[in-house]
């Protein structure tokens, strides 16, 4: 940049080596130097106004997020980091005991800690592969020319415009157990009475449900815009050399998709890691079902926390989560430059 | 008081605290303020903290207490879960600052914060116009702190009966008139769950004894004087003989297949009500108002009210001040008023909290209460009997935890686990939890 000698030489500088430079970049009749008329001396303080400006106003627009990711993302995340490395208790927060590795190695033979790990990653490949199977089915479909297409596609979101408290609650009484729809419907088909919420299988398959249905629709929308993006040159070339529906569906569609389910399958993975309210509000505990059948790693945390009162055991949950994100994310990155490379 | 005790029912309540809280609001800007100036002294305004609905505001308390003294303004903000409430009131109360003139304590916490954090509040043992003698014992007892002092002010409390069906009773050939019914199992709880052998029998169908086995427990566990707790504050839930007899009853109940599995406080255990689904349920007073709201117009005159086979407290709530409060003085002065036995009566009429202070049991007001729903039930008497006879136990500061994880393992084999293994899951569970 070449306005930053301007910027740091002091305005009133008689006969400094920033005036030609000003004068050169405004063409015009010169008048001798450190005579200015009251309008040169105008158009020159406009312009540093300006220039510093162009330079400095990009990051004013951009602080508000980085002051507020520095207060409640970056700080948390260094504090929470902090607070795993000691003994502390709700009781009284701001009392840090150092106890080292102790939190996470605790971590490694608490068998409750393993088994919510286990129901993060049965309940998030449950959740997450239906799920992106049928976006990808129902945007390949939306894809159509259909008649009213606006409206489906604006019905497949409603699911994700809803709150979780409420949807997780109509779920848990569909569920139900003695009157819930579900098993009133599969009652007059002659099957009995199936309690969802003890059952391992049954529990996670309802929380499941609850996800996908919530979420099909948005990974539907972005499949979707996708798809308007490929070529149609693409279709009709492939329709000449006499391919059917289906083989375009696999050899022209989904090729074309391969960074977008990428980025969705990350997506859903994180949105699966960090699983919290629908099972929470599913079982109506933090223990997630009497046996924990379905306590991801977000309860266990809340309860470790806000229940029995370990946050620094809390802080190391937290942060093993925040390392699987990682590992996922490195996963993601060693194969998008796959991906890249093989294109 | 609060519409919910535990820490599952407060979650599931949470849309009527929205609406309480609503209309708590909606109250508030009804009240008008009081513009005279001849009171003594300066203006305050004291705050006060409350979780749930404590019903001060809406039996009118408020109110007469501004009118009675003109100096002070009462202002009351309420957090509708006890389980956000009270970790924000532990980080205030460590860091000296933010804590309300008065704070309110559950029953859960009480004995946590008169172990861990007794100087953090005022005395209140010694403050001027708090009769001893006014509260029950058990109740004073519980916000005694080691040394005498006394961190809270007795509000409500949770003395148990049986909340039972006459029509179910009569149909499986048990007596029907309350007084029959008490005394079909006064004085031990296995008296009850024999009845319930009897109920199973002729059972009428479709129906149960008791809603979950994880009820009776709680009913049993707190008849005892000494539960999770020995006197020198160590655990022994392991091998105190009430855990072990009630944890067998609870057995005995389950294994019988006489309770409908259900999970208090839950939208099952609700619609259960309605449907009229199990014949008894171990009920304080506050959740009277909650059967009857459930069951609905479809079973009144179906329910009644029998004594407990052996009195035990189930909830209830205190007054603290924290020695932090910016209106130390103040605020002891209108807890104290809060608190005494003609506003504990006032507030057991309007808002149905039973009164801890057992002066105020002698009032008309708590002495000729009868229940409508519950086939007019003196429930004055019922509850003041069961009080009084509540024994001082001893408490630690994680019972709850432990009793909840006891019924997590309770619920368990109700589901289809031998005794053995819920009792070990719950053994576990309580081991992660208490490991510091």
């Amino acid at each position: 940049m070449t306005t930053e000698h301007q910027d740091a030489a002091p305005p009133a500088s008689p006969g400094g080596a920033a005036r030609p430079r000003l004068r050169a970049r405004k063409p015009g009749p010169s008048p001798a130097p450190g005579k200015l008329s009251p309008e040169e001396r105008k158009a020159a303080r406009r312009s540093r106004r300006y220039q510093r400006d162009t330079r400095w106003s990009p990051y004013l627009f951009l602080s508000p997020f980085f002051l507020f990711f520095a207060a409640f993302g970056l700080f948390p995340l260094l504090y929470t980091g902090w607070a795993s490395l000691h003994r502390v208790s709700l009781h009284d927060p701001t009392h840090m005991e150092w106890a080292g590795m102790h939190n996470f190695s605790r971590l490694w033979e608490d068998e409750f800690f393993w088994l919510a790990l286990r129901n993060t990653f049965t309940i998030g490949v449950m959740s997450t592969v239906p799920q992106l199977l049928m976006a990808l089915g129902l945007a390949h479909l939306l894809n159509y020319k259909l008649r009213g297409s606006m409206f489906f596609r604006i019905a497949v979101l409603t699911p994700y415009a809803t709150s979780v408290a409420a949807a997780t609650l109509v779920f848990a009484m569909l569920y139900g157990r003695d009157y819930g729809m579900i098993n009133w419907a599969l009652g007059s088909v002659g099957i009995d009475n199936i309690d969802w919420r003890n059952g391992t299988f049954s529990s996670q398959f309802a929380v499941s449900t609850i996800v996908i249905w919530r979420w099909t629709g948005y990974n539907t929308l972005i499949y979707l815009a996708a798809m308007q993006a490929i070529p149609n040159d693409l279709y009709e070339s492939s329709a000449l050399d006499g391919a059917t529906r289906w083989q375009q569906f696999i050899h022209v569609t989904i090729p074309a998709l391969r960074p977008t389910i990428l980025f969705t399958v990350i997506v859903s993975t994180i949105g699966a890691t960090q699983l919290f309210g629908e099972p929470l509000l599913f079982g109506g505990t933090q223990t997630g079902g009497n046996r924990h059948q379905f306590q991801t790693l977000g309860l266990y945390l809340y309860e470790q926390g806000w229940f029995n009162f370990h946050l620094g055991r809390a802080s190391a949950i937290a942060w093993t989560m925040f390392l699987i994100l990682v590992v996922i994310g490195l996963v993601n990155w060693l194969i998008s430059r796959r991906l890249q490379k093989s294109q | 008081m609060h519409l919910s005790r535990t820490r599952s029912s407060s979650f599931r309540l949470a849309a009527l605290g929205i609406s309480a809280a609503l209309s708590a609001g909606l109250l508030a800007g009804c009240s008008s303020d009081s513009d005279s100036s001849g009171g003594d002294g300066e203006k305050v305004t004291v705050s006060v903290g409350v979780f749930g609905v404590f019903g001060y505001k809406q039996a009118g308390l408020y109110d007469e207490y501004e009118k009675l003294n003109p100096h002070v303004t009462i202002k009351e903000s309420s957090t509708e879960r006890n389980e956000d409430y009270y970790p924000a009131l532990l980080n205030r109360l460590s860091a000296n600052s933010g804590v309300q003139d008065i704070q309110a304590i559950e029953v859960a916490n009480i004995n946590e914060l008169a172990t861990i954090q007794a100087d953090k509040f005022v005395d209140l043992g010694k403050a001027s116009g708090v009769e001893k003698e006014d509260y029950l014992p058990w109740k004073w007892n519980q916000a005694t702190a080691e040394g005498g002092k006394v961190i809270g002010l007795g509000t409500d409390i949770g003395p148990m009966a049986i909340c039972y069906r006459k029509d179910l009773f009569k149909e499986a050939g048990l007596p029907t008139d309350r007084k029959e019914v008490s005394e079909l199992w006064a004085g031990d709880w296995s008296k009850y769950v024999d009845a319930g052998e009897t109920y199973m029998k002729k059972a009428p169908k479709g129906t149960n004894y008791m809603d979950s086995a994880a009820g009776l427990y709680n009913g049993a566990i707190n008849s005892y004087a000494k539960k999770n707790y020995d006197k020198n504050g160590d655990v022994i839930f392991k091998e105190s003989a009430s855990v072990k007899e009630s944890w067998d009853l609870a057995m005995r109940a389950a294994e019988g297949g006489m309770t409908s599995k259900l999970l208090q406080f839950d939208t099952g255990w609700n619609q259960a009500y309605a449907n009229g689904d199990f014949a008894t349920v171990a009920c304080p007073p506050w959740m009277l108002g909650h059967i009857k709201e459930n069951a609905g117009e479809k079973s009144a005159d179906q329910w009644d009210v029998a004594a407990a086979p052996k009195p035990g407290n189930w909830g209830g709530s205190f007054l603290s001040v924290p020695e932090a409060a910016k209106n130390k003085d103040e605020a002891v002065k209108l807890a104290t008023w809060l608190t005494a036995p003609q506003q504990q009566a006032k507030l057991f009429q309007k808002q149905a909290s039973f009164p801890s202070s057992q002066t105020a049991f002698d009032l008309p007001e708590v002495k000729d209460a009868t229940h409508e729903y519950f086939g007019d039930a003196p429930i004055g008497t019922i509850f003041s009997d069961a009080a009084k006879d509540i024994p001082i136990s001893i408490l630690g500061p994680k019972d709850q935890l432990i009793n909840e994880k006891i019924a997590e393992g309770i619920r368990q084999v109700e589901n289809g686990s031998s005794p053995d293994d819920g009792w070990n899951a719950a053994v576990k569970s309580i081991d992660n939890a208490l490991d510091s």
